[in-house]
């Protein structure tokens, strides 16, 4: 096991290792997330308020919740990145930034096209909507640092301290709902005793957060894959590589 | 009205419905295929690098 994690280590083996992981984790992605789609589009039950248009959710809501997850990430292996010196956590963090975006960017567009039918209004300035909005911007400066950085491992470190220091937004997305008044509506999945929510509804939104994990599981590899073969173009397994292809 | 139109209709929702499941799709889908674009454009490189190395000497 701790062999495993060394070899995980190692770029050759790290490139090797997720070469063989995607191709399953694509396929359990597709089939959980047709089967949560099934669940959610057909087998759940109109809402009694909202009517169809709460079907939304099934893509908002992950997105939204992987849209903090996978700045957690990026600013963990970041943070990992600078204390330890380790390549391959600067290379997933910043493989993790285009993810975080498209999330962040499918949860305030999906939010909008919810809100129109709902609230009336395609956007509002609320606390919610506005600090996701920056959080957009976060992961776009993200990338934009990286890539005006000639050195890829100064590069690296600038973005893990950007990261970092943009963790503070993460908690007020979390708490906007509860400290503001706001039109968006609060958690019914979190509260922990009674979650407020119908089981047939709740069930095909658990399974599409599981796929959404997935996906970004899966994309985060195929471009740190990407990422590490740029950074060892001059070593001998990537020349190896290059041969045999 | 049949089922499967019902379906589609999604109570008079169908144009945000749709569009935005048509919108996630789009954006899932251009996530998969950037980086494996990417890798193949890499590998082109290295190997014309490799082929350009090895008439040199």
């Amino acid at each position: 096991m701790l062999r495993f994690f060394h070899q995980l280590g190692s770029p050759k083996h790290f490139y090797r290792i997720a070469g063989r992981w995607i191709p399953w984790l694509a396929a359990l992605c597709v089939l959980l997330m047709l089967y949560g789609l099934y669940q959610g589009m057909v087998v759940a039950p109109t809402d009694y308020q909202q009517g169809d248009s709460y079907r939304i959710m099934f893509i908002h809501v992950p997105s939204a919740w992987m849209s903090l997850f996978v700045y957690m990430v990026m600013a963990g292996a970041g943070a990992v990145g600078l204390i330890w010196h380790m390549k391959l956590a600067e290379v997933i963090a910043i493989s993790s930034a285009p993810i975080g975006a498209s999330f962040t960017f499918l949860a305030l567009i999906t939010g909008a096209i919810w809100g129109k039918p709902m609230w009336g209004a395609w956007w509002v300035w609320d606390a919610r909507l506005t600090a996701e909005l920056i959080l957009l911007f976060l992961y776009l400066g993200v990338m934009a640092l990286y890539s005006a950085i000639e050195d890829k491992r100064t590069a690296a470190r600038a973005v893990a301290i950007l990261a970092i220091v943009g963790v503070v937004n993460i908690p007020i997305i979390h708490y906007s709902v509860e400290w503001w008044n706001t039109l968006h509506q609060g958690p019914t999945v979190t509260k922990f005793d009674a979650p407020s929510i119908d089981l047939r509804m709740l069930i095909p939104l658990l399974i599409m957060a599981v796929a959404f994990k997935l996906f970004y599981l899966l994309v985060v590899l195929m471009r740190a894959r990407v990422e590490v073969l740029e950074r060892e173009r001059n070593a001998q397994w990537v020349n190896e590589l290059v041969n045999k292809s | 009205m049949s089922g499967l139109q019902e379906f589609f209709h999604m109570g008079g929702y169908a144009t945000y419905v749709w569009s935005s499941y048509a919108i996630a799709l789009v954006v899932l889908v251009i996530n998969v295929l950037a980086p494996i674009r990417q890798r193949r454009k890499l590998l082109g490189q290295l190997a014309r690098r490799q082929r350009r190395e090895r008439r040199k000497p």
